[in-house]
């Protein structure tokens, strides 16, 4: 195990060493740095420059020297806890990454809260009979909800909750300070997806389980059904989905960019998104950096539940 | 509780499951090649057929007709995957025939803001017309020819250059191996939309830079796939077999491995061609894909988001996004659907 933990973390370093500096040469192109300009000083700014001057401006920004050796100052920045500064918002990244982590893991606490007990519910009832009709209506609705684009949630829930019933505000900016009741849209948006998906899954694990021979033989012992399930299909049923709600994680920080973007929810999503955009290239590194990190972590966690739920693998894996 | 309990299956390894499908893959496989063809003639090079262009996409009607006709037949077993199929034909045939069918320029203004089932300016709208006055009917079977167009083709081009990769990883292991899962990983790690936005935005908005996007975040996932695939089919005997004939390795790969790990592949194929539909929607709706004027769902709803987030004006979003998810579901609906047939046999 603790072979396995120090494994997948040298290999999120290592990845964590080519992205960022895959990230650098990206943005090392003129184009950037003048969108960059431009985003700053204006189209009609950068137009009225002449070459000198706009050789200048690059300088004050630090943005001309050698890729190389702004990346190896970055490395050695970063090392010492410092992530740079945010050229379009002109704060600190570590403020500004602070801030929005916060806001998106309220978002994301809220989500898994509800997501977990729903999924797993419907998943198990779902696949305690295969092919019955609370199966099929279940697994109806999942594929359902799972075939509709979060945009095209967001603007349908949008339209029915907030303006057609006026029951929750339309945009979640939280401009008055956090509420509640802002939070539902984006919230519901990337549930009704991802609650289809993760019943799915686990529909599927219970009917496989439900269909082997060792559930097989406590019902033709003669034990009541509610003992079978909770005694005997639950343990090994659940193995598969709390696998997977670990890599929902990693789902859900990409996804947060659609929905937060849509709601002008303030979140880590939404500051991707503009960093991306504007080429914010020390926002969108330690952006990287934390997704990558979530990314190999819900990994790791994700498959240290599986050892440790599945007796078969045991701790000798 | 009672337990309905199924007799143990008896496999069958004579029996493939596949076969109604094998004995007529050249002729599907020559008409999806036909349909897709001229759909990529007619949108993306316009210019290039000349005169041609108002009949490019004519024998395609009855290609896909026919198309739907032998998926019907051979899918019989399945309900599911059958409903899935009538969905994704049902735009696919909309996509090639909206030339010639009557309807009015997808982008002319007419009558701003009229709701459905009026008539107004001499027309009657059936789904109503936009804040410009467009014809929403019109728009919305026009609007599936993109993004079927780029859909499908980046899809093709992810899963060429996956399984192209997966094969080498799988079959040829060693460094290889190494160096094509270390690779994968890394664009794995990347958020999905991250690796999107970067991409478009470095390269520009075109189809061609979308191909190129999803290939970035598809292939290395197609490519695991396949690896794993290929790792399980290179220790049977046909492989030994066959390297014992000193066949060649890219030989051994694609007409040995290939053919026979297809069934996991176009059930995965199915399941991807609806994420493609996804992200090109979701991408043009964040400005970065498809642009304007040109009819197409994302388009629809952003432009309809943006300026009639209204109640009133909800059919301007709620056609869009129906059409859109009802392709998504037809893709997801074929696939669930050849899984649960090729479980069966």
């Amino acid at each position: 195990m603790a072979r396995l933990i120090a494994k997948r973390l040298g290999q999120m370093l290592l990845i964590m060493g080519v992205t960022s500096l895959l990230l650098f040469a990206i943005f090392d192109t003129d184009q950037f740095r003048r969108q960059i300009a431009v985003s700053e000083l204006g189209g009609f700014g950068v137009a009225t420059l002449n070459a000198a001057d706009y050789e200048g401006w690059l300088e004050k920004k630090g943005l001309n020297e050698p890729f190389l050796s702004r990346y190896v100052t970055w490395v050695g920045d970063v090392m010492q806890g410092d992530l740079g500064r945010s050229i379009e918002k002109n704060m600190a990244v570590s403020t500004l990454l602070a801030d929005r982590l916060q806001r998106t893991a309220i978002l994301a606490s809220c989500f898994f809260v509800l997501m977990v007990p729903i999924s797993l519910t419907l998943g198990v009832l779902a696949g305690m009979r295969e092919g019955g009709r609370l199966d099929r209506v279940i697994s109806i609705v999942a594929v359902v909800t799972t075939s509709i684009p979060q945009i095209a949630t967001a603007v349908l829930l949008t339209v029915f909750l907030s303006l057609g019933l006026g029951w929750v505000p339309a945009k979640s900016a939280m401009v008055g300070g956090f509420s509640f009741r802002e939070l539902v849209l984006p919230l519901l948006t990337l549930l009704i997806y991802d609650i289809g998906y993760v019943v799915r899954m686990t529909r599927a694990s219970m009917a496989e389980v439900m269909s082997a021979n060792y559930i097989r033989t406590a019902v033709l012992k003669g034990l009541a059904g509610s003992h079978v399930i909770m005694g005997h299909a639950l343990r090994n049923a659940l193995i598969v989905p709390f696998t997977l709600i670990f890599l929902q994680l990693n789902w859900l920080l990409s996804h947060v960019v659609v929905v937060e973007v849509f709601f002008q929810y303030s979140g880590f999503g939404r500051m991707l998104y503009e960093a991306a955009m504007f080429g914010d290239i020390a926002v969108l590194q330690a952006a990287t950096l934390v997704a990558v990190a979530v990314a190999v972590i819900s990994q790791l966690l994700s498959d240290i539940t599986y050892i440790l739920l599945n007796p078969r693998v045991g701790a000798a894996g | 509780m009672t337990l309905s309990s199924p007799p143990v299956p008896t496999t069958h390894p004579e029996r493939a499951s596949w076969r109604p499908t094998i004995a007529r893959l050249p002729v599907v496989v020559a008409l999806l090649a036909l349909v897709w063809c001229s759909l990529v003639a007619y949108v993306v090079f316009p210019d290039a057929l000349g005169p041609a262009h108002a009949a490019a996409l004519i024998p395609s009607i009855p290609a896909a007709l026919v198309l739907y006709g032998l998926g019907i037949v051979s899918w019989r077993e399945s309900a599911i995957a059958r409903i899935g199929l009538t969905l994704v034909m049902f735009w696919i045939l909309m996509a090639v025939a909206a030339p010639y069918l009557p309807l009015v320029d997808p982008n002319r203004p007419i009558a701003p803001f009229t709701p459905p089932f009026t008539a107004k300016a001499g027309h009657f709208f059936w789904l109503g017309a936009d804040m410009r006055g467009r014809d929403m009917l019109s728009r919305t079977l026009w609007g599936g020819q993109r993004v079927i167009v780029w859909g499908i083709t980046a899809t093709a081009c992810a899963y060429v250059v996956g399984v192209a990769f997966g094969l080498m990883a799988g079959y040829l292991r060693g460094w290889w191996d190494e160096i094509l899962s270390f690779i994968a990983n890394i664009l794995l790690s990347f958020p999905v939309m991250v690796l999107l936005i970067l991409v478009l935005n470095f390269l520009g908005q075109s189809g061609f830079s979308i191909i190129l996007a999803v290939t970035f975040s598809s292939a290395p996932g197609i490519m695991r796939i396949v690896r794993g695939l290929a790792l399980v089919e290179s220790t049977r005997d046909y492989i030994q077999a066959a390297q014992t004939r000193g066949e060649s390795a890219p030989w051994i790969m694609v007409v040995e491995i290939l053919p026979n790990v297809r069934g996991p592949l176009i059930v995965d194929a199915c399941l991807r061609l609806g994420y493609t539909t996804v992200a090109i929607t979701t991408l043009t709706f964040l400005g970065l894909g498809l642009q304007p004027p040109d009819p197409d769902w994302g388009l629809m709803i952003k432009e309809a988001a943006s300026s009639a987030l209204l109640w009133k004006f909800a059919y301007m979003m709620i056609v869009p996004s129906v059409a859109v998810s009802s392709l998504i579901l037809g893709f997801n609906l074929m696939a669930d659907g050849l899984r649960e047939m090729s479980l069966r046999d």
